[in-house]
This record gives C-alpha cells, sequence and structure tokens, in this order.
C-alpha cells in the first residue's frame, strides 16, 4: 500500500492533498491517507483507510510530530511509498520523515511510474525545467507539485481508523506559538484578476506612479519583477515569480519586463499575458498572448486614458 | 554569536534554458552565475547579526572549483571566512549534499566551537529539493524552521516568522538551531569595493570528498512545452491603446 499526507483546513481536504492521492494511484496499490488531528471526507477520492492521528499535543502545527507520526504509521503498514502535496507543509514534513529515515526524496513530483527502480519527472527552476529521474529507495519518499495533476474521483467507501502516535518531548519543540495575522487591505496578488506589472523597464520607484494609476482603474494588483525588488523600488510582497508570488489573474499585465525564467515561474497560472517593451525580442514578448511595442512610459499613461474615456 | 550561512552557485538563466547535448545538465557556456536567491538573504542576515553583536560568521558551498566566486562574493557583504567542500561538477542529491554539509560542519565546530545559527535556503533555484537544511538539523540534533521570512534572535533563543496563507506563523526555538530562510527577510545589500578587496585576502578552506551514488538519480532533463508562443502585437507605442482596451474588454476584466 502507498501513504499519502492529507492536508486540510476548515474541515474540508486541501485541494493539493487530493491532486497527491490522484497521483498515488499511479502505483497501482491501495491507498491509505494520514489525517492528522480530524477526520475529514475522502469517500471520493480512492482511500482504503484514512488513519486519523489523535494526540493532546496536535492542537498547533508541530512539523517533527507531523514527521514522526507518519513513519510510525509508514512502518506500522509497511508502506511501499510515501506522498504528500509539494506545499510549504507538505514538503517540510516529508524532508523531516526523510532526514529521519535517510530516505531519498523526490519533491515537487508531476508524475510518477512504479518500476522498479521507480521514476518521476519533477520541477526544476521553479517548473521551467523537468526533470526525470530514477528513485532508487525501498520506500520511496515523494511531494506531488501542487496544480499540475488534475484531480481524479474515484469512489471508495472506505474504513476510517484511529491512530495513536507516540511524541516525544524532541518532537514538539519546534511548534507554532503565536499567528499573527496579514494587515488588510489592498489587492492581493494571489487573488487579482488583472495584475500590473513593472519591471527594469520602469526605471524608478517615482516610475511606478502611472503603473499604479493603470492598476487602480482595473481594480488591479501591482506586481514587480527580481530586478525591481533588488533595486528596493517595491516591497518583496509585490514580486512575481520563482522566489516571490505565484500569481493566476485573467489578465497579467507586464510592462518593461524581460521575462527571465525566474519571473515567468510565477505566471504559469495566467490566463492572459500582455507584454509591454521597447524590445520586441525581449523573452516575456515571445512568451507572451498579447504585445505592444514601445516606450512603456508613453503606452501605460495611454491606455489609463483609454479606460477613462470608454468608462 | 558565530553564524554559517550556505549557498549554492546557479547559473543565471536569462530568458530561456538550453539543454547541453546529452539533455543531462544547462548549457552554461554563455551564462553567468549567482548564488541562489534564498540563500543571498540568509548571508545577509548573517552578517547583519554579527554586525549587530559582534562574533564570527562563515560561508559553506558545496560545488566546483568555481563556486569559490559565490563564497567571495558572500565575503564582499561582510562574511569572515568561507568552506568550500569541492566536487567535480556532477550532481549531488539533497542527501549526499546533506551528508557532506554535515561532515563539514562537525569539522569546523571541532575547530573553532558550535555554531549558534545556521541558515540555509528554503530550496535550491536550480534543483529545487527542499531537503538540505531538513537533513543536516537532524544529523546534528538541532532544531529546524522552515521558510522565514523574519529572524529575531532573544538571548538563548531566536523568534522565527514563516509567511503562510493569511499571515505569520511564529516559532520559537532554542538556540542552537537550523533555519531556513526566504527571499524577502531582507534586502540584501550591493557589495562595495573595499569589501570585494577584503573578499579576496579572507580565507577558503577546501576539502573533496569522495563523489557519492545518488539515489535520487537524473536520468535526463526536459523543457517544458509552451516556451516560445507567437504573441499577437496589438500595435506600436501610445497608439495601440484602444486595442489594449478592446483585448481588456474580451478579457471580461474591463
Amino acid at each position: 500500500m502507498v501513504l499519502v499526507l492529507v492536508e486540510q483546513s476548515g474541515g474540508k481536504a486541501d485541494p493539493t492533498s487530493l491532486q497527491a492521492l490522484t497521483l498515488a494511484r499511479s502505483f497501482g496499490q491501495p491507498v491509505h491517507a494520514l489525517l492528522i488531528g480530524s477526520a475529514t471526507d475522502l469517500s471520493e477520492h480512492g482511500v482504503t483507510v484514512a488513519h486519523v492521528a489523535e494526540h493532546v499535543a496536535l492542537g498547533a502545527y508541530a512539523p517533527d510530530a507531523w514527521a514522526a507520526i507518519l513513519n510510525q504509521l509508514a512502518v506500522q503498514l509497511n508502506a511501499s511509498a510515501v506522498l504528500a502535496a509539494g506545499t510549504d507543509r507538505g514538503n517540510e514534513v516529508m524532508a523531516r520523515f526523510a532526514a529521519r529515515t535517510m530516505l531519498p526524496l523526490a519533491a515537487n513530483c508531476t508524475s510518477v511510474s512504479p518500476g522498479p527502480p521507480v521514476t518521476v519527472t519533477r520541477l526544476r527552476w521553479g517548473g521551467s525545467l523537468l526533470e526525470e529521474a530514477r528513485l532508487n529507495s525501498e520506500r520511496p519518499l515523494i511531494t506531488v507539485a501542487p496544480h499540475v495533476v488534475a484531480i481524479e474521483p474515484s469512489s471508495m467507501p472506505g474504513d476510517v481508523e484511529p491512530f495513536a502516535p507516540e511524541l516525544s518531548e524532541k518532537d514538539l519543540l519546534v511548534r507554532v506559538v503565536e499567528h499573527v495575522p496579514a494587515p488588510v487591505g489592498g489587492v492581493s496578488l494571489t487573488e487579482a484578476k488583472v495584475v500590473v506589472s513593472g519591471g527594469r523597464g520602469v526605471g524608478s520607484k517615482e516610475g511606478f506612479a502611472i503603473i499604479e494609476e493603470l492598476a487602480g482603474l482595473l481594480g488591479a494588483a501591482v506586481g514587480c519583477s527580481r530586478a525591481v525588488t533588488s533595486a528596493g523600488w517595491r516591497p518583496h510582497t509585490d514580486q512575481v515569480g520563482q522566489t516571490g508570488t505565484k500569481v493566476a489573474p485573467e489578465v497579467y499585465i507586464a510592462c518593461g519586463i524581460s521575462g527571465a525564467t525566474q519571473h515567468m515561474a510565477g505566471l504559469k497560472g495566467a490566463k492572459r499575458i500582455l507584454a509591454i517593451n521597447s524590445d520586441a525580442q525581449a523573452p516575456m514578448m515571445l512568451n507572451a498572448d498579447y504585445a505592444v511595442v514601445g516606450d512603456l512610459k508613453e503606452i501605460v499613461p495611454a491606455i489609463s486614458a483609454e479606460i477613462r474615456k470608454v468608462k | 554569536m558565530k553564524v554559517l550561512a550556505t549557498i549554492k552557485r546557479v547559473p543565471i538563466t536569462g530568458g530561456r534554458i538550453l539543454l547541453t547535448e546529452d539533455s543531462r545538465a544547462i548549457d552554461t557556456r554563455h551564462l553567468g552565475f549567482t548564488m541562489s536567491p534564498h540563500e543571498e538573504c540568509g548571508v545577509e542576515e548573517a552578517v547583519r547579526i554579527i554586525e549587530a553583536g559582534g562574533g564570527d560568521s562563515v560561508v559553506l558551498t558545496l560545488g566546483p572549483p568555481e563556486a569559490v566566486e559565490q563564497l567571495r562574493d558572500a565575503m564582499a557583504l561582510g562574511i569572515d571566512r568561507a568552506i568550500h567542500i569541492q566536487t567535480d561538477g556532477s550532481e549531488w542529491d539533497g542527501e549526499a549534499t546533506a551528508v557532506a554539509i554535515t561532515d563539514a560542519i562537525r569539522a569546523a565546530e571541532a575547530a573553532s566551537g558550535p555554531f549558534d545559527l545556521i541558515f540555509f535556503g528554503n530550496e535550491s533555484a536550480d534543483s529545487g529539493g527542499f531537503q538540505v537544511g531538513a537533513r543536516v538539523a537532524h544529523a546534528l540534533g538541532r532544531p529546524f524552521v522552515t521558510g522565514l521570512k523574519r529572524v529575531v534572535v532573544d538571548g538563548a533563543s531566536v523568534r522565527c516568522e514563516q509567511e503562510v496563507e493569511g499571515g505569520r506563523d511564529v516559532y520559537v526555538v532554542p538556540l542552537p538551531a537550523v533555519l531556513t530562510v526566504k527571499e524577502g527577510l531582507n534586502l540584501p545589500r550591493y557589495p562595495s569595493v573595499p569589501g570585494r578587496m577584503r573578499a579576496g585576502r579572507k580565507p577558503v578552506a577546501v576539502s573533496t570528498p569522495a563523489t557519492p551514488e545518488p539515489r535520487l538519480e537524473l536520468v535526463r532533463l526536459v523543457v517544458p512545452a509552451g516556451q516560445g508562443r507567437q504573441a499577437e502585437v496589438l500595435g506600436v507605442g501610445a497608439a495601440a491603446a484602444p486595442a489594449v482596451v478592446e483585448m481588456l474588454r474580451k478579457a471580461g476584466v474591463l
């Protein structure tokens, strides 16, 4: 059997974990799920047994405790592979699990074939490059790249069983002691329907006034490239890309952005990309759906003026 | 305080990734190199902690002989000395990397005392394995916190802030600890000319462990489809504005 760590929030399994459950079926073996703290309905996701770990200390997230539980259950069930979603939590819990067991770990996989040896395809460079790899291991550990695998429902009236882990003081040393809510206000980059983004071509911190004006007219979030945050023109919270925020708007407007792979890795979810650039051969222009060639300092205010005219 | 920052030399890929003929590596013949972005913030944080409270800062990398360039870059930002685990440039998996780094840390600590803090990047820019820090922390038996956007040393403990949906989760762990950081933790400084001059004279300790057999074994690399789309040119200059507005309207966002 294959064991999958299922993350949940608000009483529902996270879509990224359901994607992991779908990929886990590639092994052609029964799939068991580990839920931490409370049960959730997985009957449409091909789970033979859902194991619900319960422990008094599991109120606050404690990643070493999660890794300990995953390990104890994997050993008890003699799991032939263990998977989790390639989320921040999934990746860190699996890394801690891999460290405890001295097993290799393949992070952010997009496909798996059971082998032997197990082979995987995984993301490198934030998805700008794919790696095909062999996982030479008696118990392959795999995280599944978020939002790449389509969830395939599979009805299975599975069992739900409680699991009582043994946790040491050391397993609970690293735990969340406080949550600081994000300040509210503004349009969130991750949820914006339109993002107006500026790159090095904007020229200066002050140059972003025309970007902000256009964003305001469109109800859009303002984004930027890494060159801009490195120069200190915008805060890192505005950065779109591999080491910034991943966005998924209806329209992404890239103004004066060259389109390095670092930036493009944040745009994979964008439905349409409009590039505005003085260099018609910039990678951004070649990877966009629409392009306007010329000086963004003239073009962006002209678009704002045109929107005012038609509004 | 003694602080260690680990870094990885990675190519600056630019707009389009080209592979070598055997598809097992990126063709880097025409590319520059840098340290992974998250790690640059780890280096900056190490420098700031030592500037504020005094002590010793060290940078460590595992990589080919040329990776000494990135060690010098870190020392130009203010790091005191470097440890270079030299490889022949072949791909080491996360497990083998962690074993070699753990050995190097143990040797350094035996010679000059334990590191209070060890910084890793949350994941490397190129292979994105998400595991070296966790393996080293476990081998050393130290608390480990990931993905940090803020780090505050307070006496014998460190407050760690991790960005999560809807805000930040806070952890407080005792020193010594191993932390992974993300870009945005700080804004790394540019190296000064005197900083670069000093960096050239700072010591680099070199070791050359044997090349291990990877258990996560790279077979080949593939550039995903979808690169090199043909864009529809809506116009040139300000005259394109009406066509842009028309496109926005069709997209249903206006």
